[in-house]
């Protein structure tokens, strides 16, 4: 196998036959170039899944409200329901056994400076247990405390983006920034893993919100969760019965299905797994396909390889090449082409994953990877069933008498 | 050196069998040069292949160099045909992307001969054919007579103990077709035992020796007087 004179009649043959060389060197390269170069972008695109939709905590419920469609007990349908400080309460008072956090959220769009710079974020006014629903982690300074709700400071915790944005190499904590004309102190700086968007946001005291727009008690929206250990079976019956409750103090219909809005997200990123598991399979299933294409690709140009070199074969033969010879000469050469030109391609698709990192971002894929052993594994994969699809030309080959090889056709 | 009895060697084609050879005896003394003539279909191919181990026989004895030729398995065959005999085509049949040097070293190669020696060996066979100057052409790069020279000197750098001709001068000119002849008769003064399958009178009248078939039997077998191929070059 190792012997200097084999390896010498090989490269001389690979030499002389460039052509065919790189005909067959191309397709195992390519097959493994695009398996690799999919299964990456696959990883990617799951990356990009985890990371929009984990973020976040996932024992929470959504509340909204909206307009009622049915008339009841002497309101006209289409009356707009809006919560109120007070509904926060109510559930705190009525839920002490599901209940783990909660908290109001108003959203405004807000135009903030510091010095020369300006620009819009979306400002939120919270409470300070909104920091666990997002999992809000603090870069420098603190988040909103109940101080600062009761007295309805204009405190301000900003993204790390608005940081970057407003103060670019300043020191944030402690400036005061201008919030569509009014002035807040900024407190604290955080990070969010949910992306660019989650950390253009800036959060305030819902309070002081509230103070801003003429001291009234509206709220947008609240985010309930439930304690985890109860699981998502509990979880439904706790959402079932704060359906109700609000839709009795409210006085919608109980049948109405809208008015009061209630999103699950643990029931959402369930079904997003499932998506992102289905993913996976359809991934898999184009790598193998590619895989596949390539080892066909091997076995035709093997085909052809072994059919155009017959009558040399047959030469051979006749020259005192035993049958075993032949087979190994096809092998070797096949074998060697198939690793050098796999690896190539392997290497090649890895550096693109890599250099890639989040440039498809907008494509929702985010880091495509490759784990050294699958790109390895297929490769291997490859050279075997290359090896293969050469063997069985390679035997017939050999088994054909130099008679029939060498007949003038 | 070659002695073939009560041979016999027939093909199955679809329901028939075609009896191709119907009983040969024929001996083969060492140095000889001998011609084996026939029209299509009287077997000289057939028989050819089976002293060149190329095709297996039915029934009888096929004793080469006291050796006794049977049970040929391929691996067990390629070794005698390397050991034993070198074969000279009418399509010439050198590997065409590899220079003249190179396939002349290819049965050195089978026989494990390291890859110096290998050259050295093929050179001296080149010159004894005339080609040592064309040693790195490829075969594109030279004529049919050339060729067919390269491959003499291929069939003879094994050493092998008989050389076996099938129509060397099919492919060639008349003027070539001697040339061919005349270093073919040299290298059987040299003592090589020689067989020319051939259809053509007066190739054979250069050989020493006419066997003739016909519908699978020998008809005829009688020395000649050589013609000397030099006369006409």
């Amino acid at each position: 196998m190792f012997s200097l004179d084999r390896w010498q009649e090989i490269f001389q043959t690979i030499a002389k036959n460039k052509l065919r060389t790189f005909l067959s060197g191309f397709t195992v390269a390519l097959g493994i170039f695009i398996f690799i170069i999919l299964f990456g972008f696959g990883n990617g695109l799951k990356n990009t899944f985890k990371e929009e939709f984990l973020d976040d905590a996932t024992n929470t419920l959504r509340l909204f409200a909206g307009k009622t469609s049915k008339p009841y007990k002497g309101f006209k349908s289409n009356r707009r329901i809006e919560f109120k400080n007070s509904d926060i309460e109510d559930i705190k008072l009525n839920f002490p056994f599901y209940l783990q956090y909660i908290t109001p959220r108003i959203n405004r769009y807000v135009t903030s400076s510091y010095k020369n710079e300006s620009n819009r974020y979306q400002s939120q006014g919270v409470s300070p247990s909104h920091q666990y629903f997002e999992k809000t982690i603090m870069m420098s300074g603190r988040f909103l405390n109940e101080n600062d709700i009761n007295n309805k400071t204009k405190n301000a915790v900003i993204g790390r983006l608005v940081a970057r944005d407003l103060f670019n190499q300043d020191e944030p904590l402690g400036k005061y920034i201008s919030m569509d004309g009014v002035a807040f102190k900024v407190i604290g700086v955080f990070q969010d893993e949910g992306g660019d968007n989650e950390e253009r946001v800036v959060f305030l005291p819902y309070t002081t919100r509230q103070l801003l727009e003429k001291s009234n008690d509206k709220i947008d929206q609240i985010l309930v969760s439930f304690k985890p250990e109860l699981g998502s079976k509990v979880a439904l019956i706790f959402e079932k019965k704060l359906r109700l409750f609000l839709k009795n103090k409210k006085s919608i219909d109980p049948t109405d299905s809208k008015g009061i809005f209630i999103r699950n997200v643990a029931q959402a990123a369930s079904q997003n797994e499932q998506f992102s598991t289905g993913l996976q399979y359809i991934v898999t299933f184009v790598g193998l396909g590619t895989l596949i294409a390539g080892i066909i690709g091997i076995s035709n140009i093997m085909v052809f390889v072994v059919k155009e070199r017959t009558k040399e074969l047959g030469v051979r033969k006749a020259l005192g090449a035993s049958p075993r010879s032949v087979i190994a000469m096809i092998l070797q050469e096949s074998i060697f082409i198939t690793t050098l030109s796999g690896s190539i391609g392997m290497i090649i698709a890895i550096l693109i994953l890599q250099n890639l990192g989040d440039t498809l971002d907008k494509f929702f894929i985010r880091n495509p990877y490759v784990d050294i052993s699958t790109a390895i594994f297929s490769t291997v994969i490859l050279i075997i069933f290359g090896g293969i699809a050469g063997y069985i030309p390679a035997k017939r080959a050999a088994s054909i008498k130099p008679i029939v090889a060498l007949r003038d056709e | 050196m070659i002695n073939i009895e009560n041979l016999h060697k027939s093909y199955k084609m679809g329901n028939n069998t075609l009896h191709v050879l119907k009983g040969i005896d024929f001996k083969v003394e060492e140095g000889e040069l001998v011609a084996i003539m026939g029209s299509s279909g009287s077997g000289k191919s057939t028989l050819l292949n089976i002293v060149g181990m190329l095709d297996l026989l039915d029934e009888g004895q096929y004793t080469l160099d006291d050796v006794i030729i049977k049970d040929l398995d391929e691996t067990k065959a390629a070794r005698y045909r390397n050991k034993f005999l070198g074969f000279i085509f009418q399509s010439f049949n050198l590997i065409n992307y590899k220079n003249a040097l190179e396939n002349v070293s290819l049965p050195l190669y089978y026989q494990g001969i390291k890859r110096k020696e290998r050259q050295q060996v093929a050179l001296s066979y080149l010159e004894r054919v005339g080609l040592k100057d064309w040693a790195t052409h490829l075969p594109s790069e030279l004529s049919g007579g050339q060729k067919q020279r390269v491959a003499i000197a291929r069939a003879m750098a094994a050493r092998p103990k008989v050389l076996l001709a099938d129509e060397p001068t099919g492919a060639l000119d008349t003027t070539t077709s001697y040339e061919v002849m005349d270093l073919i008769q040299k290298i059987n003064e040299e003592g090589k035992t020689i067989l020319v399958v051939t259809h053509e009178e007066d190739i054979a009248k250069m050989c020493k020796r006419i066997v003739r078939l016909k519908d699978g039997v020998i008809v005829e077998d009688k020395k000649v007087n050589q013609v000397l191929a030099s006369n006409y070059v």
